[in-house]
């Protein structure tokens, strides 16, 4: 760091320093693809593509961040969304129910769990590792317990909502034949986006969010402030809870089929978009967008990866866990070179 | 009642399981002062400020508040506040990740929607009236410690306070940064704040404090104008020590006295750590029994902790029998034969849930290696021996240490190191919280070491123990050496005013 | 346990004080389990001796198959409970450094063809080659741990997530099989000898925990650390070079079970060997009585929660639960566990009590 841009750098809060470097690493790699990979990330549908992808894990990570802001996590967010997406199936196929029940049937599993994991977590004080490791095997249990194979889901005002496209003005282009292409997005893209920008609205503009913040910066001092951590702490996992009903539910729409393994090792992807967004695994930094750029960045190297031949489904998980590593790695020593500069 | 007090406790009683922690003290804050709140370790004034903010409910005695003849109850530290008493502790509580705005007003205005202008506004606003260099919008983590006390002050004074506590607000501060913060409290008191300042450092006292109230034992010893107590004086009454009858306690040692030709078995020249003290010398001899003294918080431990290496050792030399050695951590010292006992036992001693035995071997099991454990026999007996030797009162071997008294806590932690047989043994404050029998046998026993050619030295808040066993003090004060004392010196006269600096 | 029972009635100082070991508390779990499996169903301790297809005696029943099939868990535990003691954290990466222990006992066994007819290496080779890669593996969770002070569940979930896809890394995902029967020694049974090989290497195992903890200072080392790092720090102890042995430590345990899984099917499947073990790794810790979040240890105990867990595993697969719903089942005691173990819950049980002690009394 030169010593005016040090300077500059020093009034930035830690929150909005790593949202930078976010931002600027994912649009670094985005034009690296296009540069290198040429063609396919050329087009906007190549985005867009990302996102159709990656909806449900932008609304599971934006869960996951609040939780961790308050220096928590949740890894239930990955079987739970596997459960919602079999109980759904199972409900609209074999029950014949309808999409909008479903929806409900998925915001209030995802709201049970959060429910059960917030309140042992901030009221019995026990490690949120432990409660939510045991929430997610619990989750991937009763997957297999409400049904064990696989199936598509046929029924039809489900496969409707499931092939609604989208489409996104001015932003077609035109395929291999000549023919001009619209550009779209799936439903489940325009709830995640909703989903963003009121979580971020929650975090930036209402007290219930820079509690969050406290909590998670110091607890003992938010205590001292006159906030109540217990709920504070509560609240966020109840939060993580229903996101991941709802982003468990634009999964299912995603991919429109029940499975046990459906969305294995979303989790971790979560976890790692969430620090790669700029969320600091010990609590208090952390922003909403951020995690939305985290989200993109690890689809995009994702794609990088694969585009570069090396497409065998076991990249996918070394490239998320290199990532999260350099990240860690990155975080601890910018937050050290800060530390260094401001305490004399 | 007097007119002008925003604050008067009376009688004020509290007592934990065992212990009388205060019993029937006064104590009187008016209008637009600072008000020292002075007294050794176990003196009190912590409770006596947790009775006063809530942590702890009194077991008897009245808080009137304003003069009112109407007491108050304070269950909690939010009724307090709601009272009008802010308290501002050393360690700062607030949220580093946050503004400074958002900590001076989070948790404390009412509605559910956050008002980012308006809250900035005022923050700058009040920021500026108490002259604080710091923005609103500024992280707070990157304002300097001084900066954070006083924006915790700004947000407790904005809470409209009558009374601030501050506990121990400088003792982290570098010179330049107190003046600042002095400036904020003198500026406060023109304001008719009323202050209680609890503080170590004498200097401070008598820089910014218009009366002080002193307090031992958990009971009050008086309240004074501060041009009515010279130094010497004060520090006489927190020890509990009058000058009158200090003479008549004149040692009953044996002056010690350096054999022709032999070196000192440690030697340190201009040492220091990272915890703040400024660089040392120091030199022990052969069956010397030295120690360090000074107030609490002047440094004496860090002295010690880095001749051990248990804090970072950041520059000077050591010496061993005139060779010089390298000791960077406290394995280092162990292999030169140096044991340490630390200050906080609970924090730094015992491990807790380890049994007698365990406990007792530990330092010596590190010290023969990780391939060497003692068989279960060899290990019972040597529990079975230091338990007798020391006489440490405890069901068995077995009992896990967090169980025994303090006093016998503190002798197993002595015979682990007095198992190491160390050349050259550091006891930082071995008698703190444990019986009167407890403290004289381990003064007997550094003594009884010490003629068998062991190095000691001892540190301790007590000066009579100092006085009976140490040949030889350092004296102490804000975090330098200020002064040794050996043979017709070593006197409780001549260690106050030394300890007291400035005036006699 | 019958004559326990009995003497209990005269001697209730001597029942007092086996209730009050730890030893007792995944005991009185096993019982309970045997008790229910007793009612149940008797045929649970029917043991039989039988001829495999070989044409070797070999012994068979559900008690056989605990034995067997609790060989990997509770070498596991031995490991996990000593990072559990030295960090008051859980490694959840290891069935996922299994996989990466057995790929690279088969990348070395079979070499670059993946179906050899004979083996490219001696088994002790290729033991030993993974034994230094899952400790490597055991050091990398260790590090992150000791030296960036990263909690060690958070730590360990990057290889939990990588280390599968490491496995099959290895071995260019590809499946390799070994035709050799000499490997199945490890994983079934040595001719002529009725029981199963996990066992006795498990018993190995825990001979080996055994005297290391009689002739080291493992034990004090780890849980003076585990309970007081600043007293440790004081008495010339070095917590980070505890908390990574003790790592390392896990990882040749995962080595060993690496080996016996692969030397069961003679092949690997990377997605499914060991899989959910972690979750009952950690159980047998808390089921042993140890508290999760470090300090003292009972390694015995441990060891027997294994058991105790894998007769819960049994006993479910005989209620025909599929062996994909049992993490279900398993989460929940952990949840039970825990609750009853939180210091929250103890201290208002406490109060409860001694409110109640008081009524009582007035």
């Amino acid at each position: 760091m030169s010593k005016g841009f040090g300077s500059k750098i020093k009034n930035i809060s830690d929150t909005n320093l790593l949202l930078t470097i976010t931002i600027v690493v994912f649009f670094l790699m985005y034009i690296g693809a296009m540069i290198f990979q040429g063609e396919g990330f050329l087009k906007p549908q190549a985005l867009f593509n990302i996102l159709n992808a990656n909806a449900a894990l932008i609304i599971l990570s934006c869960g996951m961040s609040i939780v961790m802001i308050t220096g928590g996590i949740d890894i239930s967010v990955g079987g739970v969304t596997a459960l919602i997406s079999m109980c759904c199936a199972v409900y609209l196929d074999k029950a014949g129910g309808n999409v909008a029940v479903s929806v409900l049937i998925a915001i209030l599993i995802g709201l049970g769990f959060g429910l059960v994991q917030g309140f042992l977590v901030a009221y019995l004080e026990i490690q949120p590792f432990i409660v939510t490791l045991a929430g997610m095997f619990f989750a991937r249990g009763m997957t297999t317990i409400v049904n064990t194979e696989p199936f598509n889901v046929s029924n039809e005002a489900f496969v409707a909502l499931k092939n609604t496209r989208i489409i996104v003005p001015g932003m077609g282009s035109v395929n291999r034949l000549g023919n001009y292409v619209d550009a779209y997005v799936e439903i489940g893209v325009i709830v995640a986006i909703l989903v963003v920008i009121v979580m971020f609205c929650v975090l930036k503009w209402t007290k219930l969010g820079r509690n969050f913040y406290a909590v998670g910066g110091n607890s003992q001092s938010a205590l001292m402030l006159g906030i109540n951590v217990k709920r504070t702490k509560f609240i966020a996992h109840l939060l993580c809870g229903v996101l991941a009903g709802i982003g468990g539910f634009v999964y299912f729409l995603h991919v429109g089929s029940g499975s046990p393994s459906h969305a294995s090792g979303a989790e971790m992807n979560a976890i790692a978009s969430s620090i790669i967004g700029g969320t600091m695994l010990t609590g208090g930094v952390g922003n909403i967008i951020g995690t939305f750029f985290g989200v993109l960045s690890l689809s995009t190297i994702q794609n990088i990866v694969s585009s570069a031949g090396l497409d065998q489904a076991w990249w996918t998980g070394i490239t998320v866990a290199a990532m999260l590593c350099l990240f860690l790695v990155v975080q601890s020593v910018v937050m050290a070179v800060r530390k260094k500069g401001s305490v004399k | 009642m007097e007119d002008n007090a925003v604050l008067q406790m009376r009688n004020i009683h509290k007592s934990f399981p065992g212990v009388k922690a205060l019993s029937g003290v006064d104590f009187t804050l008016r209008k637009g002062e600072i008000h020292a709140l002075m007294g050794e370790n176990g003196a009190g004034k912590s409770t006596l400020i947790k009775v006063l903010t809530g942590v702890y409910t009194k077991d008897e005695g009245h808080i009137y508040l304003d003069g009112h003849e109407k007491e108050v109850q304070v269950r909690s530290p939010q009724e307090a506040q709601k009272l009008g008493i802010s308290p501002v502790y050393q360690e700062i509580t607030l949220c580093p990740n946050l503004s400074v705005a958002e900590n001076m007003y989070i948790g404390r205005t009412p509605g559910a929607v956050q008002n980012w202008r308006k809250m900035n506004k005022d923050a700058d606003k009040l920021l500026k009236s108490l002259d604080i260099p710091a923005k609103a919008t500024q992280q707070l983590s990157t304002c300097s410690l001084a900066v954070q006390q006083m924006i915790a002050i700004a947000r407790a004074v904005d809470t409209d306070c009558k009374v601030l506590i501050l506990d121990e607000p400088t003792s982290s501060l570098d010179e330049q940064e107190v003046e600042k913060l002095f400036k904020l409290m003198r500026d406060l008191r023109g304001r008719g704040v009323g202050i209680i300042f609890v503080t170590h450092f004498l200097d401070q006292v008598y820089e910014v404090c218009d009366r002080i109230t002193v307090m031992r034992d958990g009971c009050l010893v008086g309240e004074y104008e501060i041009k009515d107590l010279p130094r010497v004086q004060l520090v006489s009454k927190m020890l509990g020590k009058e000058l009158d009858d200090l003479s008549d306690i004149q040692g009953e040692y044996k002056s010690y006295e350096r054999k022709e030709g032999e070196l000192p078995v440690f030697e340190v020249e201009q040492l220091y750590s990272n915890a703040g003290i400024k660089p040392f010398d120091f030199h022990i001899d052969k069956g010397e029994v030295n120690g360090f003294t000074g107030l609490l918080g002047s440094g004496r431990s860090e002295c010690v902790r880095a001749i051990f290496g248990a804090d970072r050792v950041l520059g000077g030399k050591v010496k061993k029998n005139g060779k010089p050695i390298k000791i960077s951590k406290p394995i280092d010292a162990m292999r030169q034969g140096i044991g340490y006992l630390p200050e906080d036992r609970k924090r730094d001693g015992i491990v807790g849930d380890l049994s007698v035995r365990d406990n007792i071997i530990l330092a010596q099991q590190v010290l023969r290696g990780f391939l060497k454990p003692y068989s279960r026999a060899e290990a019972d007996k040597i529990a079975d021996e230091y338990i007798k030797l020391l006489n440490i009162k405890t069901a068995s071997a077995d009992t896990p240490i967090k169980s025994l008294s303090g006093g016998n806590q503190q002798k197993v932690i002595l015979a682990r190191w007095l198992l190491t047989h160390p050349e050259y043994l550091i006891l930082d404050e071995p008698t703190r919280g444990i019986d009167v029998g407890t403290k004289v046998d381990i003064q007997k026993l550094v003594l009884k070491l010490a003629s068998e050619g062991m190095s000691v030295t001892f540190i301790s808040s007590e000066m009579d123990e100092m006085l009976r066993t140490c040949s030889r003090l350092i004296v102490m004060r804000d975090r330098r050496v200020v002064g040794e004392l050996t043979g017709s010196d070593l006197n409780q006269t001549s260690i106050m005013s030394t300890i007291a600096g400035g005036d006699k | 346990m019958q004559t326990n029972e009995t003497k209990n009635a005269g001697v209730s100082g001597f029942f007092g004080r086996m209730i009050r070991k730890q030893v007792m508390i995944p005991l009185a779990a096993l019982l309970l389990l045997f008790l229910f499996n007793l009612i149940m169903d008797p045929s649970f301790f029917k043991i039989e001796l039988g001829y495999n297809s070989a044409g070797n005696p070999v012994l068979s029943g559900f008690l056989i198959t605990i034995l067997d099939s609790g060989s990997e868990l509770a070498i596991l535990a031995i490991g996990m409970t000593l990072v559990t003691a030295a960090t008051g954290g859980q490694d959840i990466s290891v069935g996922a450094t299994t996989a990466i222990a057995g790929s690279v006992l088969l990348r070395v066994l079979c070499g670059t063809n993946s179906r050899p007819e004979t083996l490219q290496a001696p088994i002790i080779v290729a033991f030993l080659a993974a034994c230094v890669v899952a400790m490597l593996f055991g050091a990398f969770n260790g590090v992150l741990v000791a030296v960036f002070k990263i909690q060690p569940m958070i730590a360990t979930l990057i290889l939990y997530t990588a280390g599968r896809s490491i496995a099959a890394w290895i071995n260019n995902n590809e499946l390799p099989v070994v035709s050799d029967e000499s490997l199945t020694y490890f994983g079934e049974f040595i001719p002529g000898i009725p029981i199963p090989t996990p066992f006795f290497i498990a018993v190995a195992c825990m001979i080996v925990i055994g005297l290391v903890l009689k002739f080291t200072n493992l034990r004090l080392y780890t849980q003076a650390v585990g309970i007081n790092e600043n007293s440790s720090k004081l008495n010339g102890l070095n917590p980070v070079f505890i908390k990574i042995l003790s790592f390392v430590i896990l990882g040749l345990c995962v080595a060993v079970v690496g080996l016996i899984k692969v030397a069961r099917i003679s092949t690997i499947n990377y997605s499914v060997i060991a899989k959910d073990i972690e979750m009952d790794a950690i159980l047998a810790v808390a089921l042993g009585g140890n508290a999760l979040s470090g300090g003292k240890f009972n390694m015995t105990a441990s060891i027997i929660g294994a058991y105790v867990i894998q007769c819960l595993t049994t006993t479910l697969y005989k209620f025909q639960v599929r062996s994909d719903a049992l993490p279900a089942y398993k989460a929940i005691v952990v949840i039970v566990l825990v609750i009853v173990s939180a210091p929250v819950v103890r201290e208002k049980f406490n109060a409860f009590m001694a409110k109640r002690k008081v009524k009582e009394a007035a």
